[in-house]
């Protein structure tokens, strides 16, 4: 296995005063597609918060390339190349698109990703670049808020809950595209509710219950039953 | 676990040792008359005034969530009042400080539909041209001295008692009683249910909303009351003091800085704070008055720091340290211990 | 003709309390942070112009080139070392906080320079006057017009063609995702008070060149530069020039009816609006 980029050891959060997640243990090899699956309330999302430094967390517990990165604040945490599609897209409203994604450029970190690349990987993104974001479709939304996190040349990028609230047919569009848009060593979570699609682009799942990590293992040998169980919590 | 070893209840020991004493020193200060000096009998009603102002203050910011910066729009309002009413309505002037708490109700209905169109903190700045269109209107009327003010007459003055210590007696059991009634209308109307809907307000102004709470009517109400109260501790006010002018009546210092300080100081959104903060404003006022400006530069870096480091005030410390509540608001769980666990 | 002349004073007047609104609704725009103490730093502007003046003998303009750059610093300083602390999603503690920094800082004004009343002088500049049409108007008032038209110009170039002004909308939008994005909202919001209180240093200078000022006049400037921004409508720049030069409108034409009047009947205008259109006469328009 190759060497991990990210890793999570004993992490427990809070999200106001309730506590979110217990001592959770995670890794991210490089180049990894790691799957996230759990029903709501498991704690993806204050995993996801975790991680991005949106919630601070003690000494330790998460590591980034060898480096301690849980007291970090969101936008220190941005620098070391991390990005995040959130969920919900979560585009600026009052920006264009093409602003949008060049917001999404401020750490200025170096690679292949640039405007030019992101208007060739989503031609459309081209053409409405001067409208307001909110004038977007919810598939090209979700297309701005990928090439927005693309835009900061991650080495890791987290994907939360790209398929919730598009169609069909968009959702496969996006998981098409996912491909050509991890490769080159880039390293990836994938947060989701919709199992089958996680699995199926990923090299392995965890699956989050109440808080803990209820399973782990490689998305192609890990047997149904025992995800739904791990989900559901039915014995 | 058994349900029946737990009772809900409102009140506690600390509650009624705190009544017990507060009944003490509210006789001890009713009888003042006859044991303090003519100096501090002034004081401590220019205290009780401060106390009904804060506690006024503080229902409308600490739990209707309305911050205004100008209540010395009513503080005036109810000084010119008091003045007019007398020397042109021939009022008595305890009638006078009644008819124009009434009279700061009636014209808190305009202003505040107007400035209930404002949100958040446009409303505290709203609030302040409101009592600057007081100000410049009553600075207008010429009858009462136009810009430069006027004083009232002796004989006005006269008719409140015979005797100059019967008159300063009787005008500080008017400074008492207003502190009193003012708390006394806080602590009711908090109980009440719809001061428990103000307070659900606060802690959750989605919820209330949802559990069909008329929020807006509410803090009208609220808005519309202190008014009235606040007119008339205004009134009471310009009795000790004789005199008025536009820029005493309506300064934004005297009657909304100091009062906000006393409130953040003493701890905000709490019966006691304002209590505890009136104590401390005037500790700190005889000792370090001397200073002048540094006294109040010091004054604003104490509400900043408290704001900051300790936002529930003096009070919230205590209450941290010891939980205490003087004024019962809230239910609590006691578990009794019956009989069958010993 | 009398009428035409108040009429043109009071646009021109406009342009001053324009001055005095946008740093506000810059704030406002970008962190939802209402400064109580605003118009205390436009006094304190004001204040630093007369140092410079008479300390280094430079004309009240070009003290400018001193006080900017001070006021700005000032505001970076003031949002990083306190307000940032204030911020969140409870109204109190930035009111309190700012209403707090005001009495502190009319207290220290009063200090420092007494409460005299104290006036930027520019003999030639204060009494030249331009011939227009059939009345005659000052230099000054001309010069504090075009001054607050080029301000707020670049304030929305700064605000919609600049990769700062891209941040402060960002940030304003969203302010976790635009954390996520590299921004550190701490640095941006400094910047934007910064921004401000240049725009409010530029106020200040102008408002001691057209009238005496003391450490007391702040709460006055701080509630014309609230007016025009409501009347104006929130979020809107070019707005609230529009609110400002309504304000001064109606402020000289109340003059006229009774000098007693001037400062009351902008109030009343400015009731007027709110009764008859809340969201002000353009709110939220943008470009």
């Amino acid at each position: 296995m190759p060497e991990p980029i990210l890793q999570m050891t004993g992490l427990n959060a809070h999200y106001g005063d309730f506590q979110a997640l217990y001592g959770v243990d995670m890794h991210v090899g490089g180049g990894e597609v790691l799957a996230i699956i759990g029903a709501n309330g498991a704690g993806k999302t204050t995993l996801m918060r975790s991680i991005t430094g949106l919630i601070t967390n003690g000494p330790g517990q998460i590591q980034f390339k060898g480096r301690d990165i849980g007291g970090l604040r969101g936008d220190q945490v941005a620098e070391t190349g991390l990005a995040m599609v959130p969920e919900g897209r979560q585009l600026f409203a009052s920006l264009t698109v093409e602003e949008n994604l060049l917001i999404g450029a401020q750490t200025g970190r170096k690679g292949p990703w640039s405007l030019g690349a992101v208007f060739k990987l989503f031609p459309i993104l081209k053409e409405r670049r001067a409208v307001p974001s909110t004038a977007l479709s919810g598939g090209q939304q979700q297309m701005v808020a990928i090439g927005r996190a693309l835009m900061s040349n991650p080495e890791l990028i987290l994907f939360d809950e790209i398929s919730l609230g598009l169609a069909p047919i968009i959702i496969k569009d996006i998981y098409d595209a996912l491909p050509g848009i991890i490769g080159d060593g880039m390293s990836a979570i994938i947060v989701e509710q919709d199992i089958s699609k996680a699995l199926s682009v990923s090299s392995r799942v965890y699956c989050l219950q109440e808080g803990r990590v209820s399973l782990e293992g490689a998305s192609d040998t890990v047997p149904r039953e025992d995800i739904s169980r791990a989900y559901f919590g039915i014995e | 676990m058994n349900l029946s070893d737990y009772t809900v209840t409102r009140t506690s020991p600390a509650a009624r040792a705190a009544a017990a004493l507060g009944a003490i020193v509210l006789i001890a200060l009713i009888a003042a008359p006859w044991w303090a000096g003519r100096a501090d009998m002034r004081l401590m009603s220019e205290l009780f005034l401060y106390l009904a102002l804060a506690s006024l203050w503080n229902l409308m910011a600490g739990y209707a969530g309305l911050v205004s910066v100008g209540q010395q729009a009513y503080v005036g309002f109810g000084g010119y009042m008091l003045f007019a009413l007398t020397i042109f309505g021939g009022l008595h002037p305890i009638a006078a400080i009644v008819v124009a708490g009434l009279l700061g109700a009636l014209i808190a209905i305009p202003a505040a539909v107007l400035i209930f169109r404002l949100r958040g903190a446009y409303f505290a700045i709203g609030t302040w041209v409101v009592a600057e269109v007081f100000r410049l209107s009553f600075a207008q009327v010429s009858a009462l001295g136009g810009g430069s003010g006027s004083s009232l007459p002796v004989g006005i003055v006269k008719s409140l008692a015979s005797g100059r210590s019967a008159r300063e007696s009787l005008s500080y059991w008017l400074a008492l009683g207003s502190a009193v009634l003012v708390i006394a209308a806080v602590y009711l109307f908090l109980r009440s249910r719809r001061g428990l809907a103000l307070t659900a307000i606060r802690d959750n102004e989605l919820a209330a909303g949802s559990l069909g709470i008329d929020i807006w009517r509410t803090k009208f109400a609220v808005y519309v009351v202190t008014a009235a109260l606040t007119s008339l501790a205004g009134a009471l006010i310009f009795l000790q003091k004789l005199r008025i002018s536009p820029d005493a009546a309506f300064s934004v210092n005297d009657w909304t800085a100091f009062v906000i300080f006393i409130v953040v100081i003493g701890g905000i959104g709490t019966i006691e704070g304002p209590i505890i903060g009136t104590l401390i404003f005037f500790l700190l006022r005889e000792t370090l008055a001397d200073l002048g400006t540094i006294y109040l530069m010091v004054l604003g870096v104490v509400a900043i720091v408290v704001m900051l480091k300790a936002p529930k005030g003096v009070w919230g410390l205590i209450r941290a340290r010891f939980d205490l509540q003087l004024f019962p608001l809230g239910y609590r769980v006691v578990r009794h211990i019956s009989k069958k666990d010993t | 003709m009398e009428w035409l002349n108040a009429l043109v004073q009071g646009t021109l007047l406009g342009g001053l309390y324009a001055l005095f609104a946008a740093g506000l609704s810059l704030i406002f725009g970008v962190m939802r942070l209402v400064n109580i103490a605003h118009g205390d730093l436009i006094v304190l502007a004001a204040y630093l112009g007369l140092t410079v003046t008479s300390a280094i003998g430079l004309h009240p303009v070009v003290a400018m080139v001193l006080v900017v750059p001070a006021m700005a610093m000032i505001g970076y300083a003031l949002q990083r070392g306190l307000l940032n602390q204030t911020l969140g999603d409870d109204l109190l503690p930035p009111l309190l906080v700012t209403f707090g920094l005001s009495v502190i800082l009319q207290n220290g004004l009063l200090e420092v320079y007494s409460a005299d009343p104290q006036k930027l002088s520019a003999p030639v500049l204060e009494t030249a006057s331009l011939p227009l049409g059939p009345i005659t108007v000052g230099v000054l008032p001309v010069l504090t017009f075009a001054i607050a038209v080029a301000v707020i110009w670049g304030l929305q170039w700064t605000f919609y063609k600049t990769a700062l002004g891209r941040a402060f909308r960002a940030v304003s939008d969203n302010q976790d995702i635009a954390q996520l994005m590299g921004l550190n909202k701490r640095h941006i919001f400094g910047l934007a008070m910064a921004l401000a209180l240049a725009v409010t240093a530029v106020a200040g200078i102008l408002l001691g060149l057209r009238t005496s000022f003391d450490p007391a006049s702040g709460g006055g400037r701080l509630i014309f530069g609230f007016e025009a921004v409501i009347i104006g409508g929130l979020g809107n720049l070019w707005g609230t020039l529009a609110g400002g030069v309504i304000l001064g409108v109606a402020q000289t034409i109340g003059a006229k009816i009774d000098p007693g009047w001037q400062v009351l009947s902008g109030h009343i205008a400015f009731l007027v609006i709110l009764a008859i259109r809340p969201q002000g006469l353009f709110p939220r328009m943008s470009g």
